[in-house]
């Protein structure tokens, strides 16, 4: 890894370029190494699904990509912009997030003091976005995911799938250029599953957004551009048409 | 939107009654620094409302008011003979406790010098200033006498022709105002037994000495009442109050008198530093403690709350961190709710404190500077209870939203 390049093939900058990335949990006796040296280049408008069994490091992976869980040593550059170097970060990471990057996660996330379509609204309102306009396109999400109807709800009184289609409306809202799921298709039946996956790949297309999506639902691997799969804390490339063969 | 407000509703019967608990325990804190006012006020009441330049007492003492002081009734012709002495009036007050319709009733009597002070400077609600020698008063309303009314002390019955408002002993006991001559006779009211037994004990003590021996006309002389007797001196006053002459001046005068071997001389301010300093002063510091002390209270009770509040929606503020919310945001949530549980405390104290604060036996005295100060203290014992729950909700790391 000593000379890298960050742009891709057609000459745009990656979405996500992560080099060499490991973490180590603890110290000593109980220290873990949850991720060794893993890279990984997204372009923009790439979907990416991550696989590997319980405990390899996706999720460590994912949320020091993510920039809330710092990796002990490797580089993060988002869009030509290093981020984080090792543990330390290169810009303020808080609002960096905030600008560029959507998160869903398994269990959803949802502010339980909120209604639905103002968990969604307050992501473009922290962006600085008014109101009106943060109101709007709440809706119009969450009318396309399918839960306009429960908009003013509190997320007590929604079910796990829908709540975790708020969660995809809010990781969206921003139009961010990296969007990052861990597991997002958990509480969804394979209908739903599969039309979120879809959403996230006709963001991605559309918006020039770099996705990861860690799932284990391959019955829907063929929206996916490129697979990668996780073992031990090492990362694997795949090759896509492997992949689709063996499903 | 307003996460703060968002979040209160979400949590409404447990912050309405964190603020209710808030609201009575600033509630005391708003009547103790009331009640202290209150007795302030009652304790200068008097000076202030009688309006004396000077007030003649016996020596070292600190009477009239804060102890008992006796002066000869001839001093006020002394007194008057002194340039730039305006006026002597004699000043006669003493409070007593007697029984009315079965209650303990305080009176704070006062003697007002017939004929030169009927009262006129008293304020009337209603009925009238006396208008004779005796037997006549004029009442506070907080005695509960009424326009009318009579009361029997000593050997005479009195009747309320005026009643007055706000005219109150330094210790919050309604005034009645008699003549000097009415308010001496209930001062010096002997049951009829005591004069026979008195006259009896004069008389054993003239056929004993010599003098009575020799002169038996001395012993039928000391067998009369006491007030035909040249010998026995007039019943003596509390104190004289001075005017002074428009022009002259109060220290040239003051150390006339002070001269005197037997008096000594306060200004009206002296007088009231003599009433605060000595009345009022411990139980300023009482109350000041005591008030601290809930104040104290109250902020642990409002930091447990903000804490708790806080700690219930530690997973949220995760999640607001990871989704980029800057601390401004959450540290606004929490200091927000802090102040509203504040001010909505305050609120509810100011407001049920006046319904509640007229009930009191004594005075309650919301001033303005007061209730400032105590909106102040508030505001900073918001603030600083705040401080433990925006401490764990800064240390929160976005990576708990996860967990
Ligand atoms: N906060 C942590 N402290 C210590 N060990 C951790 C922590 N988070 C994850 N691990 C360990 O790191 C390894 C990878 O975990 P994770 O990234 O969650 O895997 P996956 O998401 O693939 O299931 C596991 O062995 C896990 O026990
Ligand atoms: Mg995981």
């Amino acid at each position: 890894m000593t000379s890298h390049d960050t742009t891709s093939r057609d000459d745009k900058p990656f979405a996500i370029d992560a080099v060499g990335l490991t973490k180590i949990y603890g110290s000593g006796n109980t220290e873990v190494v949850a991720m060794r040296d893993a890279s990984m280049q997204v372009e923009q408008g790439e979907v990416v699904a991550l696989l590997g069994p319980s405990g390899s490091g996706k999720s460590t992976f994912l949320t020091a990509v993510g920039l809330i869980n710092p990796p002990t040593s490797g580089r993060i550059t988002i869009k030509d912009q290093l981020v984080l170097d090792g543990e330390t970060a290169q810009t303020n990471l808080r609002a960096f997030r905030r600008h560029h990057i959507g998160f869903i996660f398994q269990k959803s996330n949802l502010i339980p003091f909120l209604s639905a379509a103002e968990n969604v609204q307050i992501a473009m309102q922290l962006n600085g976005q008014s109101l009106g306009f943060a109101r709007r396109r709440a809706i119009e999400l969450m009318d396309y995911l399918g839960v306009a109807d429960r908009a003013d709800g509190l997320p007590s009184m929604l079910s796990g799938g829908q709540q975790q289609r708020v969660a995809v409306a809010r990781a969206l809202a921003n139009r961010p250029s990296v969007i990052l799921a861990d597991e997002p298709t958990a509480a969804l039946d394979g209908h739903r599953g599969r039309q979120v996956m879809e959403l996230f790949a006709k963001v991605a297309h559309e918006q020039g957004a770099g996705v990861i999506v860690v799932t284990h639902d391959h019955r829907a691997l063929d929206v996916f551009d490129t697979i990668y799969e996780m073992e031990d804390g090492l990362m694997h490339k795949q090759q896509h048409n492997v992949q689709q063969g063996a499903h | 939107m307003n996460l703060a407000a968002k979040d209160i509703r979400h949590n409404l019967g447990r912050f309405a009654l964190t603020t209710f608990g808030i609201g009575m325990l600033l509630m005391v804190v708003m009547g103790m620094g009331g009640i202290f006012r209150g007795i302030e006020e009652d304790a200068t009441l008097l000076v202030t409302r009688v309006d004396s330049d000077l007030w003649i007492v016996q020596r070292d003492t600190k009477g009239p008011f804060a102890e008992v002081s006796r002066v000869p009734p001839n001093l006020v012709y002394r007194v008057s003979a002194v340039p730039g002495v305006q006026s002597a009036r004699e000043f006669v007050y003493h409070t007593i406790q007697r029984e009315r319709n079965g209650n303990l009733i305080r009176i704070a009597v006062m003697g007002l010098s017939w004929p030169t002070d009927k009262g006129e400077w008293v304020p009337l609600i209603s009925g009238r200033i006396l208008k004779q020698n005796h037997f006549e008063m004029i009442v506070d309303e907080s005695l509960g006498i009424a326009l009318g009314e009579t009361i029997k002390l000593g050997k005479e019955t009195y009747t309320a022709v005026g009643v007055t408002k706000g005219m109150l002993s330094l210790n919050g006991d309604g005034l009645a105002l008699f003549t000097i001559a009415d308010a001496q006779a209930i001062q010096f009211d002997q049951p009829g037994e005591g004069v026979r037994l008195e006259r009896a004990s004069r008389e054993a003590r003239g056929e004993r000495s010599e003098l009575g021996l020799r002169q038996p006309s001395l012993i039928e002389q000391a067998v009369k009442p006491s007030i035909e007797l040249p010998a026995i001196a007039r019943p003596q006053l509390s104190a004289v109050m001075v005017t002074l002459a428009p022009g002259s001046h109060q220290d040239r005068v003051s150390e006339i008198i002070s001269g005197w071997g037997d008096v000594s001389v306060y200004t009206q301010e002296g007088q009231k530093e003599l009433l605060i300093k000595g009345l009022v002063e411990k139980v300023r510091r009482q109350i000041g403690l005591f008030r601290i002390l809930l104040t104290v209270i109250a902020a642990i009770i409002m930091a447990l709350i903000l804490y708790t509040l806080t700690l219930d929606k530690i997973h949220s503020i995760a999640l607001l961190k990871l989704i980029g919310a800057p601390n401004t945001v959450i540290l606004g949530m929490i200091l927000q709710q802090a102040l509203l549980l504040g001010s909505l405390g305050y609120g509810i104290a100011y407001l049920v404190g006046q319904k509640v604060f007229p009930l009191f036996p004594r005075r309650v005295i919301l001033n303005d500077a007061d209730l400032l100060q105590l909106a102040g203290v508030v505001l900073a014992i918001s603030v600083l209870s705040s401080l433990l729950g925006i401490w764990k909700a800064m240390k929160v790391s976005p990576n708990e939203a996860l967990a």
